[in-house]
């Protein structure tokens, strides 16, 4: 692995204005992605995991917008280039899979089509080479009859199906990254392992590394290298997949692998964190997990804590500052 | 850092909004009066119609003249300009005289009242049509439901203004020759109300079958509350914002149905001119360049159909925000 | 897909034969056509000769089949005022008020739809803003009243065109048409802005707002997330998905512009069948309205068949399922 990562996102602030003043759904996280490498981004609706993903590749909807922090592809930074130098990017080096494959391809056209179109906009190939290799994308991600099936419009595939079509448009051109956001939500739970499966393969295949957006922490489990846990829109716990199932630091982390049976494995143990997740207008001053916290102390309700390094991974939370630490072990030390 | 907020009540938490009983209050409070304070074009719109409004109901006081009373008119004042006073009278006229020496802006005046009266007396009879129909269509449905949508779809097939007209057509013809010029204003009010109770009554219509299958008439139901009292006092509340976003812009339609009526010659009388007989009036003077006569009615029309177009699409605006 | 199209015509029929039934109750039983036509000074005898002329002392029944077996072969009874067969009159004063009916629906197609894909695509853009703005204005005004100042503003203050009649004609297959000739087209012009203008903004507005409702769906995302260019989705994905709504609403437009061209034709003393129906409405001549009844009713029927077929055309999704 070369020694600048894939994708390095820094202090990344994503804002809307709203008539009450501005909202803000990702709140200064930062994480790498190193060349292959597949990056899950989990959390609750609202935690701000669509928003990043939609602000790597330059996709926030107006009048939302990125004011603060960096995002740089293989060192060169991309958040602030020109919409027609961005566009460049989108689909050659970095692309999308959105949640709902219904949806997500157009009707009219066909399959063929927006096969070609996207392959011609980043690669300098002949409209016959375009279509060959269109067949041999839709042959790769397990259409059936991909020759015939080349010219169907989106109506005919069934939901799965359809969601491999998609996959097959985000490959299209090489890219080197796919940010999949919740791929598999809106299909039946008997495809969903196929189509994680294929996308695991494809970018393994490829070297595209993938951040998947997704709240299963299942899919998590199965499918990623490294994990970040978003809270609220900021970054609560990064680290090695492992690492973060196994022994999560945040308390929401713990909180999450509580509440979530196949990961924990002890169905008696399942519980849930009290409270739900504040809304974006009421995000409690000091750290946004506060409310709901067992093991809140006073500086939590004061200053929003800062990512350290505790063990393998890096934990937002002043439970695991020195300073707190001493406090704690004072306190324990001496009911004892 | 923290969401910046102007209003401390904002930053609550969702699950802490008020119960429902302010609800309404608190939307009316906020939303409405907010988006009201904030659009200036709505604030001009508003005032504007409210000053045409109070000019017709008023408009013996203001008239500085009286048009239609042979008695005080003057030939000799007739084609006088705008802003002069008359060579041969000594009389002052604001906005000019016409061929007959009426005064434009007493006409004016007087033409809103007659057009005003037609709109909204035609939109509260089509908006009654339309919604009892609606509720009978869809609380009570089968076979009557049928009839009555059939009809309501064959009529949209048509527009309104062309199915005013052809009423107008039938509803002269059916009136003895010598009482025409006395009935042409129900005539016309009936005309342009049965053309535009379609919308109404599908509006209410799917309002009704949505409200049906909710527990609350259910429990009505059972406790023996009778079929129109439940529609009356439980639905028909619940549709209040939908009908009056299409009585506003039905009354814009109204307007225009009624001026265009009128200036074709088949709607408000000769003794009776409303602001499209005044513009079709006008409209023989603009080749010999008495353009006031013209001007000055057909401006009313624009300002009363404009600030009631604008302030019916801002109000379907705020009370329906999917459609914006 | 033959199932539909049955099913189309079969609702078809069933307006035509409602708008027929009106049209023949009105012709039935609707005022005193001999009073209108002879006065009140008529005498007895004058009364009964023409009543007897114009078959008033029939059955109702009689009366009622004799309607529509006339109807089918054009014929609709004379005209109160004309005293000409109703089919003849209409039939010579059609192509005056369908060649208008064109004009105005190309001219309010095709700036409308330009105007509407502009305005979406630039959506907070000055122009696009004034574009708005003015459209608002357009849809307030009533369709006489730019008449009006159409004629005031370019025959009356510029002279640039006659501000009334059909012009000059020229016969194209026994039809006369104004607009084969250069007077005839100037005359034109203004009648076709005027009887377009509404139409040309509410097509704007409504391809305006399909065009943004469509620019904000998945599958444009996925097109930008994919580094199409913005060309490429305006016109390639956005404006194809636009079409299909817009086709339904447009070809009902066509509708109202004949039902418009009423109040136009009278403005500009068009010769056309409008004209005609808003004189037989001042003078209950009532063979000629349940005629024009009749006659737009089918044209609207036909309007919305044709409508309906287009959408195959256009919309795979329909193709497939209905086969």
């Amino acid at each position: 692995m070369s020694d600048t990562p894939l994708l390095q996102v820094s202090d990344l602030i994503v804002e809307f204005p709203v008539r009450q003043g501005v909202l803000r759904p990702v709140d200064r996280v930062g994480f790498e992605v190193r060349a292959g490498e597949i990056l899950g981004l989990v959390g609750e609706s609202g935690a701000g995991k669509s928003m990043c993903g939609a602000a790597i590749i330059g996709l926030i909807e107006r009048p939302g917008r990125i004011t603060g922090g960096e995002v740089r592809l293989n060192g060169e930074r991309i958040d602030n280039l020109p919409e027609d130098d961005m566009r460049r990017i989108r689909g050659k080096r970095i692309a999308m899979v959105f949640q709902d494959p219904l949806t997500s391809l157009n009707p009219l056209v066909t399959v063929g089509r927006q096969l070609v179109e996207t392959i011609r906009t980043h690669l300098p190939v002949s409209a016959s080479e375009a279509q060959r290799r269109a067949i041999a994308l839709l042959e790769e991600v397990g259409i059936p009859a991909a020759a015939t099936r080349v010219d169907a419009y989106p109506h005919q595939f069934s939901g799965g199906m359809r969601q491999r079509v998609v996959l097959a448009l985000a490959l299209a051109a090489e890219p080197d990254l796919i940010i999949a956001d919740e791929p598999t939500t809106a299909l039946d739970v008997s495809v969903q392992a196929q189509i994680m499966a294929l996308l695991k393969r494809l970018c393994r295949e490829r070297g595209a590394a993938v951040i998947l957006i997704t709240h299963d922490m299942g899919v998590i489990a199965e499918t990623t290298d490294r994990v970040a846990v978003l809270y609220a829109g900021r970054l609560a716990e990064i680290g090695p997949t492992r690492a973060v199932l196994s022994s999560p630091s945040h308390p929401y982390t713990v909180g999450l692998m509580a509440s979530t049976p196949s990961t924990t494995g002890n169905l008696n143990k399942l519980s849930q964190i009290p409270g739900s997740m504040p809304n974006l207008r009421a995000i409690p001053k000091g750290c946004a997990f506060n409310q709901r916290c067992g093991k809140a102390v006073a500086r939590c309700f004061e200053d929003i804590p800062i990512l350290e390094p505790v063990r393998d991974s890096q934990v937002a939370c002043w439970l695991y500052d020195p300073a707190t630490l001493t406090n704690t072990l004072e306190k324990t030390g001496a009911t004892e | 850092m923290d969401i910046q907020t102007k209003k401390g009540a904002s930053a609550r938490p969702e699950f802490s909004e008020a119960a429902p009983a302010s609800t309404w209050q608190r939307w009316t409070q906020s939303d409405i009066w907010y988006s009201y304070k904030r659009s200036p074009v709505i604030i001009v719109s508003s005032l504007t119609f409210l000053a045409l409004v109070l000019g017709a109901v008023f408009s013996p006081l203001f008239s500085p003249y009286t048009p239609f009373d042979p008695a005080s008119l003057n030939l000799m004042n007739g084609f006088t300009k705008p802003l002069s006073t008359n060579a041969f009278t000594g009389d002052y006229f604001l906005l000019g005289t016409d061929d007959q020496g009426r005064d434009v802006l007493s006409t004016i005046l007087f033409g809103l009242r007659i057009s005003l009266f037609v709109g909204v007396i035609a939109v509260l009879f089509a908006m009654t049509l339309g919604v009892v129909l609606g509720l009978i269509s869809g609380y009570i449905g089968g076979w009557l439901d049928g009839v009555i949508m059939r009809i309501a779809d064959i009529q949209m097939t048509f527009p309104s203004i062309m199915v005013a007209m052809l009423l107008y057509g039938i509803g002269k013809g059916l009136i003895p020759p010598d009482l025409r010029d006395e009935m042409a204003i129900w005539v016309l009010i009936i005309s342009i109300g049965l053309s535009e109770w379609v919308q109404f009554a599908r509006t209410v219509r799917g309002a009704t079958m949505v409200e049906r299958e909710k527990e609350y008439v259910q429990a009505g139901h059972l406790i023996g509350l009778s079929r129109w009292s439940i529609m009356l006092r439980h639905i028909l509340p619940n549709v209040t914002g939908p009908i009056l976003v299409i009585a506003t812009i039905s009354l814009a339609l109204a307007i225009i149905a009624e001026a265009t009526l009128s200036f074709l010659g088949v709607g408000a009388p000769k003794t009776q001119p409303s602001l499209g007989t005044l513009i079709n009036v006008g409209r023989q003077y603009i080749l010999s360049g008495e353009w006031w006569i013209l001007l000055f009615p057909s401006l009313t029309l624009l300002a009363l159909a404009l600030s009631v177009n604008l302030f019916g699409d801002w109000l379907r605006d705020i009370l329906n925000p999917k459609l914006r | 897909m033959l199932a539909f199209i049955i099913r189309r015509l079969g609702q078809a029929l069933l307006v035509l034969m409602a708008v027929g039934f009106v049209s023949f109750s009105m012709f039935k039983f609707m005022g005193d056509p001999v009073e209108n036509m002879l006065g009140q000074e008529a005498t007895v005898a004058d009364r009964a000769e023409l009543e007897e002329r114009l078959g008033l002392n029939d059955p109702i029944i009689v009366q009622y089949l004799r309607y529509f077996q006339r109807a089918m072969s054009g014929d609709f009874g004379v005209s109160y005022r004309a005293g000409l067969p109703v089919g003849e009159v209409i039939l010579d004063r059609l192509p005056a008020t369908l060649e208008l009916a064109l004009l105005s629906a190309v001219f309010a197609i095709s700036l409308g739809f330009v105007l509407g894909v502009y305005t979406a695509i630039r959506r907070d853009g000055y122009l696009a803003n004034f574009i708005m703005t003015t459209s608002l204005i357009g849809v307030s005004l009533p369709t006489f009243l730019i008449g009006v100042f159409l004629i005031w503003a370019f025959s009356v203050n510029l002279g640039w065109l006659p501000s009334f009649g059909r012009g000059d004609t020229r016969s194209l297959f026994g039809v006369d048409l104004a607009i084969l000739t250069v007077d005839g087209l100037k005359s034109m012009i203004l009648p076709a802005v005027t009887l377009g203008l509404y139409q040309m903004t509410l097509i704007m507005r409504l391809v305006r707002s399909e065009m943004l409702e469509v620019l904000r769906t998945d599958y444009i995302r996925f097109a930008r997330a994919r580094g199409l260019s913005q060309r490429a989705i305006n016109f390639g994905h956005a404006m194809k998905n636009t079409l299909v709504p817009v086709i339904t609403v447009t070809g009902l437009q066509f509708g109202s512009i004949v039902a418009f061209a009423i109040i136009t034709e009278s403005v500009f003393q068009w010769p056309g069948v409008g004209l005609l129906f808003i004189n037989a409405v001042s003078f209950v001549d009532i063979p000629v309205m349940s005629a024009y009844l009749l006659l737009v009713g089918v044209i609207f029927v036909t309007i919305n068949l044709v409508v309906d077929l287009l959408y195959f055309a256009i919309d795979p999704r329909l193709s497939v399922s209905g086969k």
